[in-house]
């Protein structure tokens, strides 16, 4: 997974300063006629710092909802129906904190160290994708993040995976391709419950109900009353917009969920099929904002299991470090 | 929704942050950064794949497995220290430019046939 969709910035710092536009003209444009003609930028190029800043912010909250949401779907581990299920959540996990580890690389290329962001991850100064400050009750709750969490993610990252930073990208081929297998055992464990007993079908329809408004949080507030720039698009550190990313996950997979006669807790859930974009009722966007600032149902276990982790694996880190020794970045 | 009770058993045992104390990482407790690079089959180049985190070089190697071969095919890896790679400033890449016009490192750049082929006319004629 698990790209949030929806980068978190502080609302005082959305808006370029000028300055911040203006580095040094020359080399601005050079740089934005690089990525104009579709060329990477690699850690060594030149670039402006906002795009620097930008772009650590989006990898490093990319990095922490890895690690992040590996934690609802690992608690169900042990509970598993079943030896083949438990194989390849175990799996899934261990890729997301490989996908994690990935993405703290590529974010380190850009002057950050991991221990720097994994302590604003603790803090609370950075934020990760909001969907895991929700509990996962039932074994549909992970049949609902394996499918429908991660192909919205899917969605994100295949976009992302087009943009200008260099480390990002390659991070990004690899993570889309192990994400096929979570999609598809998501898929498989979804239609299983839905093509089930009664029970299984009323499970799923309960966990569906329960997770449709943090799905539809999931990109972001809508690009009317999101102030998303320009410049981000024209660096192409955001790719698409929260919108057109919302409505490309509902065109592909409410079909999927409908023709299985399971229903989406919106009665104002349908496409508009002379402008060809679906229609929705507002979701509860109040809500996101306060489960974003820690006042969700999970947040507060979420960062206490990461900073016991943290504690607990302490000694073993310390053991093996070398004192003196000089950090040096990744290479690409 | 209460905070304070988790819905995993295991996490509740774990009775986490009873002391509230913030936990900070210090710098270089996560070591230094090895690049990977991944051999997929016998006799095919290693390929520079990405990067792990490690305190030395055997454990870099036991990481790059866990991170880069547990997947596609793999036979080898190898890993060296990021600071020991040694690269050309990225913004000196035109020093490569004109590669592409030395035709006369080129097989291309060396065209015969139109000489035969006149020999052998001129030689009918």
């Amino acid at each position: 997974m698990y790209g949030g969709g929806y980068i978190f910035d502080e609302p005082n710092k959305r808006q370029l300063k000028d300055e911040q536009l203006h580095d040094d003209p020359e080399k601005l444009a050079a740089f934005e006629a690089r990525i104009a003609r579709g060329e990477k930028i690699e850690p060594g190029d030149w670039m402006p710092s906002e795009y620097r800043r930008q772009l650590i912010r989006l990898i490093e909250q990319h990095a922490h909802s890895e690690i992040i949401g590996a934690l609802p779907e690992g608690t169900w581990i042990t509970r598993a129906p079943g030896f083949k299920r438990k194989l390849a959540l175990i799996a899934k996990v261990q890729d997301e904190i490989g996908h994690g580890q990935l993405l703290y690389n590529a974010a380190e290329t850009l002057g950050k160290s991991r221990e720097a962001m994994i302590n604003d991850l603790l803090s609370g100064k950075s934020k990760y994708s909001n969907v895991f400050n929700y509990p996962a009750e039932t074994w549909a709750d992970v049949t609902v993040i394996g499918f429908l969490i991660d192909a919205a993610a899917i969605v994100n990252q295949v976009a992302n995976a087009k943009g200008s930073y260099g480390p990002y990208c390659r991070a990004l081929e690899r993570i889309c391709y192990e994400e096929s297998f979570h999609l598809k055992q998501g898929h498989d464990a979804f239609i299983e419950l839905a093509t089930g007993t009664p029970a299984q079908r009323a499970m799923l329809q309960d966990a569906l109900n329960r997770w449709w408004q943090p799905i539809m949080h999931f990109f972001g507030p809508p690009d009317k009353s999101s102030v998303h720039s320009e410049k981000l698009m024209q660096w192409k550190v955001k790719m698409a917009s929260n919108d057109e990313m919302r409505n490309q996950f509902l065109d592909t997979y409410v079909p999927k969920i409908w023709e299985l006669g399971l229903s989406l807790p919106d009665p104002a859930l349908r496409k508009n099929d002379s402008t060809g974009k679906w229609e929705f009722s507002d979701p509860d966007w109040e809500l996101f904002k306060k489960v974003i600032n820690g006042g969700g149902p999970c947040n507060k276990e979420r960062l206490n299991v990461r900073k016991w982790a943290e504690e607990h694996g302490r000694w073993v880190r310390k053991a093996l470090m070398h004192p003196g020794e000089k950090i040096t970045a990744p290479a690409a | 929704m209460e905070n304070n009770q988790s819905l995993d058993p295991r996490v509740n045992r774990l009775q986490l942050s009873i002391s509230g104390d913030p936990v900070v990482v210090r710098d270089g407790e996560n070591w230094n950064v090895f690049e990977v690079f991944h051999q997929e089959k016998r006799g095919a180049h290693h390929e520079h794949v990405g990067c792990v985190h490690a305190p030395n070089a055997q454990l870099a190697l036991v990481f790059a497995k866990e991170q880069f071969g547990r997947r596609k095919k793999c036979v080898n890896l190898w890993v060296v220290r990021s600071a020991d790679i040694l690269a050309f400033n990225t913004e000196d890449e035109d020093m490569f430019a004109n590669n592409l016009e030395k035709t006369y490192r080129d097989a291309s750049g060396f065209k015969v046939m139109e000489k035969i082929n006149r020999y052998k006319k001129s030689g009918k004629e």
